[in-house]
């Protein structure tokens, strides 16, 4: 073979295996896929009805004030928004016309009725561990829905992220179809907690740092992410890698009621118990939790830019102190003991302490209610102090908070609750 | 015998009473207990809206104390389905159940309004126009009265029907120019909306600068409701 020749022949396999590459997750999905009967029994709609809970479909599906399940929510990405899309029997602007087939091939293939891929915002790659079965029941459920109307919205997307061809790079670099393999050394509780969090509650996209093209690293999964948009973060879900049996109680009552002894729950995690897990069975949230306290612990935080020392910071805490006994020790406690199940304690309270002060200081800024639950139907609010307090204030007695009653965390400065 | 008979007779009859005069008086101080812990429930709240509701600050914050629960009810599902704005009580009220919701409409309802007296000058100009837009409306713009829909004595017509009295200028005016723009809505037909923007802002600043210059009257409480004929059709009262 002549040098030119060599050269072209080798061209030509770089670009076939980088076809290939691209089109992996595409080739591992059938062609025909077997579209089971639609089962609209009672029993089928109710489990659906679970499932769907489980998943939180409602979550993401209802735009605000929307009706349920007819799409039209805003996702922010860092890439640009996507609009949730009608998942109610509406055959012209819904899913009237799917099969479970084509309901199955979205959720285990990420990949539309119409052939279009899927935009991730819709976490098919945890989607994609839901079983046939239960698809199906999801299925039934959503057709037994009053049909609504409500139109696709076209996502705005920035370019390049808008290409089809980038969304096949993504697939390629980040999903693939599959099952979930259960382990057969852990038992059948443990087993059924990896399949609510890893597939239906997608946990991780949550609560899992991203790259810079929207991708999850395996393994800093469950490590914490920053939400896009919302000005939240999700903390690490087994920070120190053990979780004894108390601490896991409370988890499950902070799951299932959004409140426990330790904490109550806030912003976008509200939102979860609210219109998800405080419907989930007790078994269901005592799995969930037997799964997540076998997580890996989350990396150590970086060392802060701004260590802290108590000499530097003695005016601060002299104002932070100050401004605590005025006007958060009535309810949180002289020395932040708080009031178990009515006012967090702030002495080892993990929303207090975490290395990034975002959900702190929107808590302080502008209040809120955990959600009322069937455990706890009438939660006790924070007041919002964006009103009283001035950004200097807010960062010393935040600091204060953070450097007392055995926290060590890093101070926070009064830029920081400005940009919050 | 006779008399004794009777007595006899009557026994049960008072023991009744006095059973029911108990429970009364177990169910007031009951009430008076239920409130005190509503308020601890709810000093997310108070920090704006004043203690049970009573807002007396120099500040833009409304005062909600006796407003008609069905107000205020509808005023929080606005806020928590996005349809009323405000970053704060958005965030508040999201997680909240419709049951939790009316509650505490209701308990802002039972509440004792305040009256503190606006500073203004006192002869606004403005207010002689305010008077008559209150008083008789303006028939060339298609203006009624706001006492054709706000209660003879603007105290509000129960259940959905706010009362006016005991808010302060810049929050009314507020308002108002929120529905001549849009960015305050209510049930379909919006009838306050279609009269804010028959309105010129000089006018909507007279009818509110001449509102809250009246005081509060000795009973705050909403006319009894619903009402019987309104001069629009309003969604809010279907």
């Amino acid at each position: 073979m002549s040098k030119p020749l060599r050269i072209l022949a080798a061209a030509a396999a770089l670009i076939a295996a980088f076809a290939s590459w691209l089109a992996w997750p595409d080739l591992l999905e059938p062609a025909d896929i077997e579209a089971t009967p639609l089962d609209l029994s009672a029993e089928r709609i109710a489990r659906g009805e679970y499932l769907a809970r489980a998943g939180n479909c409602i979550g993401c599906h209802t735009a605000p004030g929307g009706a349920p399940f007819a799409g039209g929510r805003a996702i922010r990405t860092p890439f640009g928004d996507v609009y949730s899309t009608n998942i109610t029997p509406d055959p012209e602007t819904g899913i009237g016309g799917w099969t479970t087939a084509d309901f199955w091939r979205a959720m285990h293939h990420g990949r539309s009725k119409d052939g279009r891929r899927l935009y991730p915002a819709f976490p098919y790659p945890s989607y994609t561990y839901v079983t046939r079965e239960d698809s199906d029941a999801i299925f039934a459920y959503l057709m037994s829905l009053p049909p609504v109307s409500s139109p696709r919205i076209e996502p705005a997307l920035r370019f390049p992220y808008n290409s089809r061809f980038a969304l096949q790079v993504w697939r390629a670099l980040y999903f693939r179809p599959a099952e979930l393999e259960p382990d057969a050394e852990r038992g059948e509780t443990w087993n059924r907690g990896a399949y609510l969090v890893e597939g239906l509650g997608h946990c991780k996209a949550c609560h899992s740092p991203r790259g810079r093209l929207g991708g999850i690293d395996p393994d800093a999964a469950y490590a914490g992410g920053r939400l896009p948009g919302a000005g939240w973060e999700a903390p690490p879900l087994n920070p120190a890698g053990t979780m004894t049996d108390a601490e896991a109680a409370d988890l499950a009552r902070l799951l299932s009621t959004g409140i426990s002894k330790r904490t109550a729950v806030s912003g976008p995690m509200a939102d979860v118990v609210f219109t998800s897990l405080q419907h989930l069975s007790d078994d269901d949230i005592g799995a969930i939790v037997a799964y997540v306290r076998t997580l890996p612990a989350a990396p150590p935080a970086p060392a802060s830019r701004r260590p802290f020392s108590p000499d530097r910071y003695r005016d601060v805490l002299a104002a932070g102190a100050t401004i605590y006994r005025e006007r958060c020790a009535d309810c949180h406690g002289r020395n932040g003991e708080g009031k178990p199940y009515v006012y967090p304690p702030l002495a080892g309270n993990r929303l207090v302490t975490a290395p990034e002060p975002t959900n702190l200081i929107r808590n302080v800024m502008l209040g809120g209610f955990p959600p009322s639950t069937h455990g706890n139907p009438r939660p006790y609010g924070m007041p919002p102090f964006a009103h009283q307090l001035g950004a200097a204030d807010a960062a010393a007695v935040l600091t204060y908070i953070r450097t007392s009653w055995g926290n060590d965390a890093p101070p926070v400065t009064a830029d920081d609750v400005e940009r919050r | 015998m006779e008399a004794a008979g009777t007595l006899m007779h009557r026994t049960p009859l008072l023991v009744l009473l006095a059973l029911c005069a108990a429970a009364l008086t177990v169910s007031a101080s009951e009430q008076s207990q239920d409130d005190l812990e509503m308020a601890e429930r709810l000093v997310a709240c108070a920090s704006c809206h004043g203690e049970a509701g009573r807002s007396n600050s120099e500040t833009y914050f409304p005062s909600i104390a006796g407003k008609p629960a069905g107000y205020l009810y509808a005023q929080l599902e606005h806020y928590r389905a996005g349809r009323r704005r405000h970053q704060i009580m958005e965030g508040l009220l999201a997680n909240l159940s419709d049951e939790y919701l009316r509650e505490i409409a209701e308990y802002y309802a039972r509440q004792q309004p305040k009256w503190t007296p606006p500073s203004l000058p006192e002869a606004d100009a403005r207010l002689e126009r305010g008077r008559k837009l209150v008083d008789d409306g303006d028939p060339e713009l298609g203006v009624p009265s706001c006492r054709a829909c706000h209660g003879e004595r603007l105290t509000g017509i129960a259940p959905t029907i706010p009362g006016l009295l005991g808010l302060r200028p810049e929050y009314l005016s507020g308002q108002l120019g929120a529905w001549r723009t849009g960015a305050r809505r209510a049930a379909s037909p919006d009838c306050m909306a279609e009269i804010a923007q028959r309105l010129s802002p000089a006018d909507l600043g007279a009818a509110t600068a001449y509102i809250a210059s009246l005081p509060l009257p000795e009973d705050h409480h909403p006319a009894e409701g619903p009402p019987t004929s309104l001069p629009l059709e309003c969604g809010v009262v279907e």
